[in-house]
């Protein structure tokens, strides 16, 4: 340092670039990958890690794997790849399960109708967002029953729900149980901060006693008690009780993460929306809500993703979703061979993960946008 | 049951009579009384746990009251929630940590009860809320959300976003306190200003200044209950109360 410094300065300092390490490729491999002794031997562990797996990994799914055959003999003898010829074979089964094939449009009309109108609905920017609130909410179950399950008056033969099966079953799962767990939850987080006893009492027991049990009880519950509490008029369908089981099951889950969100919104806020004059509806639809489900997003992601998954289960009560329908493809003797199966489960795994993945990135990007600017 | 007690255009605002608050077993609010009448402006001072805040805050429900009477507006508060919501529309309030809606815009914080309560028309809720936060200057902060705003500009807003439903009272329960000193005197301003028309106003701060400038009677407050209250100039000239004395020596040098 000069010996000359002044304390006092007589003309502004110069605003001086970064130093050279602080950016380019080189400061992020040092900062990211090798900031420290230990960071530098993970990085190299996984590293080699990722060499001695991926390639056999790549091979075994790419150049070894068999593309296209009329049957297993070829998957047979080519032990080190997988049989994708199986999946091609397979996937009318995989994506309809027994849905009778000339009728299977109607699936094909209803998936990408619900994929147009989920997407309108989740796009952020997208114009005349309520009206694709209406009509995904409204006209659409509406629609997909009609098309789904058949209506004689329009031409369209019934198909009975024990034909449904394979991909669209489990998505068909999945939707129903995230559109109607989500409000249920969040009525249940609010009942169980409810000031009126009973009210918070029903909430407090419904929730110990769904998320008490394993999921697997609630289905066989609601397979074989749904239809005794109910007259034998309304017997529900096979397929309506494990959506029900799944619902109910997932809303217990979704309440307490609801009632998270809700605790970490300051007293401050039900105040001045209080002092507003606001209703209890008002001040929790407008200002508490809204709030308190930003704030737990990933947590109700999270258990979306759960969800998705958990609908595997429902085969056990004997719906056909579609890793039942995978399963089953195994045991046809004209594929029956050492890679079939594994070939199977890796088209399911991809399946979910793309999912799956898809739900987190969504969620993780509807953070970044709601957090923009509007923390306190 | 007829809820409004007093005759047609009451003289008194805010009636407290024999109020008495307790949290738990502390006796928090010992039988208070007090009158603010119409386009009266009232401060409030005392220690910190004296009371004030509670009483200010009995006076639109957000503290219960347990024994006697608080009649705002005419309309006598009780445990019926119509009653709650209708004096709560007619009594703004202003609060130290300003409770402005983070997710929500400064102009949706202030037509967002216009709109839902008193059923304004989004346009013309607009409208007012733009003219209202013109008058506490921060028209050019409209469209931002409150935490891209300072203390100062971020109280004005609340102060605004009460105003926006027309209220006859406005409460300020120490709305300088969490503020740092270069942005008090903004909020002071914009309260003076509002004092001006004619307002009335129950104003809980220790801001001495504003209370001699703007305030009809002053009140100190202790151990939950009202020791004295009196005209500022008398109040601060001549204080009556040993308890007064001793509080306003700690705060003015």
């Amino acid at each position: 340092m000069a010996a000359t410094a002044a304390f006092v300065r007589t003309a502004p300092e110069p605003v001086l670039p970064a130093p050279m390490l602080q950016r380019g490729a080189a400061a992020w491999l040092r900062n990211n990958l090798f900031s420290s002794p230990a960071s530098s031997i993970l990085t190299i562990a996984l590293a080699a890690l990722a060499l001695w797996l991926l390639p056999g990994l790549i091979a075994w799914a790419t150049v070894n794997a068999v593309w296209s055959a009329p049957d297993g003999a070829l998957c047979r003898s080519r032990q080190d790849g997988a049989c994708w010829a199986f999946i091609a074979q397979k996937l009318d089964i995989f994506r309809y399960g027994l849905y009778p094939p000339d009728q299977r449009w109607r699936v094909d009309v209803t998936e990408l109708a619900g994929a147009a109108l989920i997407a309108w609905l989740l796009w952020p920017g997208a114009p005349h967002r309520a009206i694709a609130v209406g009509l995904f909410f409204v006209v659409y179950p509406l629609l997909a029953f009609v098309l789904l399950h058949g209506s004689m008056r329009l031409g369209l033969p019934i198909i009975d729900t024990a034909l449904w099966g394979g991909i669209f079953v489990s998505l068909l799962t999945a939707l129903v149980g995230i559109v109607f767990s989500l409000p249920l939850g969040v009525l249940l987080a609010l009942g169980r901060r409810s000031r009126l006893p009973v009210i918070r009492l029903v909430s407090v027991v419904y929730i110990e006693s769904l998320r008490g049990v394993p999921f697997i009880t609630v289905l066989f519950m609601a397979n074989t008690m749904l239809p005794l509490f109910l007259p034998e008029a309304w017997t529900p369908d096979r397929l309506l009780r494990p959506l029900v089981g799944t619902v109910l099951f997932a809303a217990a889950y979704l309440a307490e993460e609801v009632r998270g969100g809700l605790q970490i919104i300051p007293k401050g806020q039900f105040e001045g929306a209080m002092a507003l004059g606001l209703s209890y509806r008002q001040m929790m639809g407008l200002v508490i809500l809204p709030q308190a489900l930003t704030f737990v997003i990933p947590g109700i992601v999270n258990n979306f993703i759960g969800l998705f998954k958990d609908t595997t289960l429902i085969s056990i009560v004997g719906t056909l979703d579609f890793l039942e329908t995978v399963q089953d493809a195994f045991k046809d003797p004209v594929w029956s061979g050492p890679t079939i199966a594994d070939t199977g489960y890796a088209f399911a795994a991809l399946f979910y993960f793309v999912f799956c993945f898809g739900m987190s990135r969504y969620s993780l990007a509807m953070e970044r946008r709601l957090a923009a600017g509007r923390r306190l | 049951m007829d809820a409004r007690t007093a005759p047609a255009g009451p003289a008194m605002a805010i009636e407290l009579i024999g109020v008495h608050k307790w949290y738990g077993a502390f006796h928090a609010l010992r039988n208070v009384s007090l009158g603010v009448a119409r386009g009266e402006r009232i401060v409030v001072c005392g220690p910190s746990g004296s009371g004030k805040s509670t009483l200010i805050r009995c006076v639109n429900h957000l503290e219960q009251h347990q024994r006697g009477r608080i009649i705002v507006d005419g309309v006598e508060l009780t445990n019926d929630v119509k009653r709650i919501e209708e004096v709560r529309r007619e009594v703004g309030m202003v609060f130290q940590s300003f409770n402005l809606f983070p997710h929500l815009t400064v102009l949706e914080n202030c037509t967002l009860a216009p709109i839902w309560v008193r059923r304004t028309p989004k346009a013309a809720a607009e409208d007012v809320a733009t003219q209202l936060l013109a008058r506490v200057k921060i028209l050019d902060q409209a469209n931002k959300y409150p935490g891209q705003l300072s203390g100062g500009q971020q109280q004005r807003a609340a102060i605004a976003r009460a105003l926006c439903m027309n209220p006859k009272i406005m409460l300020f329960d120490e709305p300088t306190s969490s503020l740092d000193p270069e942005m008090v005197k903004e909020v002071l301003e914009t309260m003076v200003s509002l004092a001006e028309e004619g307002m009335t106003m129950m104003v809980v701060t220790h801001e001495m200044g504003f209370a001699r400038q703007v305030a009809d009677r002053v009140a100190f407050m202790d151990n939950g209950e009202i020791v004295e209250i009196n005209a500022p100039v008398e109040f601060f000239a001549h204080p009556q109360h040993e308890r007064t004395k001793l509080f306003l020596s700690q705060i003015l040098h």
